[in-house]
């Protein structure tokens, strides 16, 4: 079976979940015998002028690093495209004009178009002018490798809502059944006051596909109630996890407090506040913790004066945006994780931290929370029930053990192959219906 | 006859390096050394060295009819005997034509008054001491920090034996009153207070250069007769501003040091008319007009001409509770490593880094300003500062000491501490 699959860069080369996400799954795929086109928007700015770029599976490897010594078989049941563009994850349409803005000011070529749809290959330069226009040129181009690629794949996948015209374009093209995957919703991103555009957008995709895979119940939830998709078009896949084949040592602790963590984006979909809120009440307690904020966002500036009006900045730490390296090296200087998540359809990070060995603390409000029992749950607007967690993992040894050894076991048990086998099941079905249609 | 007071003021923060949470528990060396080195060295070759060999030839050519008055912070004199001797060496030069005056201030251009009266004796004390050893001088007059100034902080100065102290003739504090004469302080009248006259002030250190100014170009003739002139009422002008202004705020190429080099004879052309003096032969010259009443803290900063540069918002008010709460760990433990850095982390220019109201001063901030952000400055100081209180609880449990500060019980677990390592 072969997918043509509209996914974002891997690790380290791009941060965050959906990077990491994509990743495990191609990964899983790839030993379940499924053969994966890989496309992924890269910005190549105008040192090339080519729209697509096939990127050798060899050179992908080399790019992110080793991947271990059972790459090679995987690597070669996948081949590669870049899109040039400058798309990336979790970008909201503002960010784009801020992003945008630099590009143009760097001197570079705007590509611009009232009716994009209308456009076929005759580019005059580069990037569109705001990000609706860019995901509806990324479609175009992918439209185009769908129609080079023409009997080379059986169905395509498009992941988060950037890809989705890709995704429509491609199945246009191709008559090939078509699966989307819900990482996240608009809700997650901006609550209850969405983006009208970008829930479009999702929509249209999860409309016009066979199946919509969520990253959780609480997201299938939200795709069948709040966008109106058929209950029945919709099938839960929950995200795993993949262990590092070379484990690096424990770096030298310098502070000798515990240390409570949380990483993320600094932005009102994880909560940052409830945390700021929980860590003044167990310093009112205990003096030996420190907590430390690591992410950037567009809640850190906010969050940084309420932890000087609270008095308590000396013990609450900003380390910034963390990348590679640094975020293992902060999971493995915690003694708590904490996710307080307002809402989180899947959230990886905290099974970073149990493979860590690191006892974590999630909020209700995840997707995660359905497929741990080994890790301490709360609500996440309940910060004295959070205070009260963080307080016991500190102070009680036996109950931070109790959490981290089998918190270990569980997450070693959630495997992207067996993610990898469910997705597969779900190509299966829709290349059948497709094919009795 | 209008007494010209010409004062300036030299200083530069010792600015902290980029300490992430990471450092902390294991790097103890909290500066940037480069960066202090290049802004030294380039202040030094635009600024210091060619304005004091100018001063200094100023005096010579006018045989003491030329006078003017300096403060130099302690952390200034440090980074000077780090980085640039000479310059050092042609202050002392300076100081010993007899025709410049040094005034006493807060060691590391602090907010020390700001903090408690014990806090304020103890920085001037150190820099009084510092005058002493560095220029063999004994200062008689005093200026605070940025010109924060008080009644509560004249009298301060006043039982510290000061006679004469600078302040800001801020247009809310004085009213329809003219900076133009001597005031006395509202508490203890036998304090006289010099009010600069930042019109004046403000037409060399801001306005020279600006070509969109009515008075561009500004020569020192024209500047000498609106000294001179009747709408110049009262008996001193008080010209205080940074020495930076001189070849760094006002490059050379805006004809500054041209400008500076004309204006004594300029001046003293005006027979019978202008003088100069420094600031405690101005004071002594004139008696008090009347006392000044100023209740609240005022500055030379910023259009509001208060505090709320460095203490006007919640990080600069966190950052500034937390460094003085290790005051009692800090005396307790008595040692020279950890002075060293109690002392540069009181430098005001930390806290001026954290202001976060950019409306009416914003490009003034910015200039001085070595982070993206307020958030970044407060972010930086405040990872320096942890790891200064942890290596400050750890070496008073090994000495066997413990003064926990009001807000905070310290964790003294600890056993050895690694020794901050400084220059």
């Amino acid at each position: 079976m072969r997918v043509l699959m509209f996914g974002w860069e891997f690790p380290p080369h791009i941060a965050g979940g959906l990077g990491t996400a994509c990743y495990g799954m191609t990964r899983g795929l790839a030993r379940n015998g499924v053969e994966v086109t890989f496309v992924v928007p890269h910005a190549y700015g105008d040192e090339d002028q080519r729209f697509i770029h096939i990127v050798n599976a060899s050179d992908v490897d080399a790019l992110y690093g080793a991947t271990g010594s059972d790459a090679d078989d995987i690597l070669a049941k996948m081949s590669f495209i870049h899109i040039d563009s400058n798309m990336v994850p979790y970008i909201s349409p503002e960010e784009y004009d801020e992003y945008h803005k630099k590009y143009v000011e760097s001197g570079q070529r705007v590509w611009s178009t009232t009716d994009v749809w209308k456009q076929r290959y005759t580019f005059s330069g580069k990037y569109g002018a705001n990000l609706m226009e860019e995901v509806a040129r990324y479609a175009v181009v992918a439209a185009q490798v769908a129609k080079e690629l023409e009997g080379q794949f059986d169905v395509i996948h498009a992941h988060d809502w950037l890809t989705y015209y890709a995704g429509i374009a491609a199945k246009r093209v191709s008559g090939k059944p078509l699966v989307v995957h819900m990482h996240a919703t608009e809700y997650d991103r901006s609550g209850e006051n969405i983006n009208t555009q970008t829930y479009a957008i999702e929509r249209a995709g999860m409309m016009a596909a066979d199946r919509v895979m969520a990253v959780s119940n609480l997201t299938r939830n939200i795709v069948i109630n709040r966008y109106g998709i058929p209950a029945d078009k919709v099938v839960t896949v929950h995200n795993a996890v993949r262990f590092a084949e070379n484990s690096t040592e424990a770096p030298e602790r310098g502070v000798k407090d515990k240390i409570v963590t949380f990483l993320g984006r600094i932005t009102y979909q994880k909560g940052p506040d409830y945390f700021v809120e929980a860590a003044a009440k167990v310093l009112k307690r205990l003096p030996n913790v420190r907590f430390v904020m690591a992410g950037s966002g567009d809640m850190m500036n906010h969050v940084i004066r309420r932890v000087a009006r609270l008095g308590i900045a000396d013990r609450f730490h900003f380390t910034g945006f963390l990348r590679g390296e640094d975020v293992h090296k902060m999971f493995q200087l915690s003694d708590v994780y904490v996710m307080p998540s307002v809402s989180e359809p899947f959230g990886i990070s905290p099974l970073e931290a149990m493979r860590s060995n690191v006892p974590v603390i999630i909020s209700k409000q995840s997707g995660v929370a359905e497929v741990l029992d080994y890790a301490v749950k709360v609500d996440y607007w309940d910060v004295d029930a959070l205070a009260d967690a963080i307080y016991g993992l500190i102070e009680y040894p036996a109950l931070s053990n109790m959490f981290a050894s089998k918190g270990l076991e569980e997450v070693t048990n959630l495997k992207w192959n067996d993610a990898a086998a469910k997705i597969k099941a779900v190509y299966e079905t829709v290349i059948e219906e497709n094919k009795k249609q | 006859m209008k007494t010209v007071c010409l004062y300036f003021q030299v200083h530069q923060p010792w600015r902290l390096k980029k300490y992430r949470f990471f450092n902390m528990g294991k790097d103890h060396y909290y500066l940037d050394d480069l960066l202090n080195r290049s802004v030294m060295q380039k202040v030094a070759r635009q600024c210091y060295l060619p304005m004091n060999a100018l001063l200094l030839k100023l005096i010579k050519e006018n045989k003491g009819k030329f006078r003017c008055t300096f403060s130099i912070t302690g952390i200034a004199v440090e980074q000077f005997k780090a980085y640039t001797p000479e310059v050092l060496d042609s202050f002392r030069e300076l100081a010993a034509t007899g025709c410049v005056e040094f005034l006493a201030e807060t060691y590391s251009h602090s907010l020390a008054a700001l903090a408690s009266p014990e806090d304020f004796t103890e920085q001037v004390k150190l820099h009084t001491a510092m005058l002493k050893r560095e220029f063999g001088v004994k200062p008689t007059a005093f200026r605070n920090t940025e010109l924060i100034y008080s009644d509560e902080i004249g009298k301060a100065v006043a039982d510290m034996g000061f006679k004469t102290m600078l302040a800001e003739g801020a247009r809310h504090v004085l009213g329809w009153k003219s900076p133009n004469f001597v005031y006395a302080n509202a508490i203890n009248q036998k304090m006289r207070l010099l009010l600069r006259n930042y019109k004046l002030s403000d037409d060399i250190a801001f306005r020279f250069s600006n070509k969109s100014w009515d008075q561009w170009p500004l020569t020192a003739d024209k500047y000498a007769s609106w000294l001179a002139s009747d709408e110049t009422t009262g008996d001193v002008i008080n010209l205080f501003m940074d020495y930076e202004t001189f070849g760094e705020h006002q490059h050379a190429d805006t004809g500054i040091f041209d400008f500076m080099k004309a204006l004594p004879k300029a001046v003293l052309a005006k027979k019978n008319e202008l003088e100069f003096a420094t600031v405690t032969e101005t004071a002594n010259k004139y008696q008090p007009v009347a006392v000044l009443h100023c209740p609240h803290m005022m500055s030379w900063a910023d259009e509001e001409r208060d505090i709320t540069a460095w203490l006007g918002n919640e990080l600069q008010n966190e950052a500034f509770s937390k460094l003085y709460a290790q005051k009692d760990k800090v005396m307790a433990l008595n040692d020279p490593d950890f002075f060293y850095v109690w002392s540069f982390l009181q430098t005001s220019d930390h806290f001026y880094y954290m202001a976060t109201k950019w409306l009416s001063d914003g490009d003034v901030h910015s200039y001085f300003n070595p982070y993206d952000s307020a958030y970044d400055a407060f972010v930086n100081y405040m990872n320096v500062l942890s790891d200064f209180i942890i290596e400050l609880d750890a070496a008073l449990a090994a000495k066997g000491k413990q003064v926990p500060s009001k807000d905070e019980k310290a964790d003294t677990k600890s056993g050895r501490r690694n020794k901050v390592t400084v220059k």
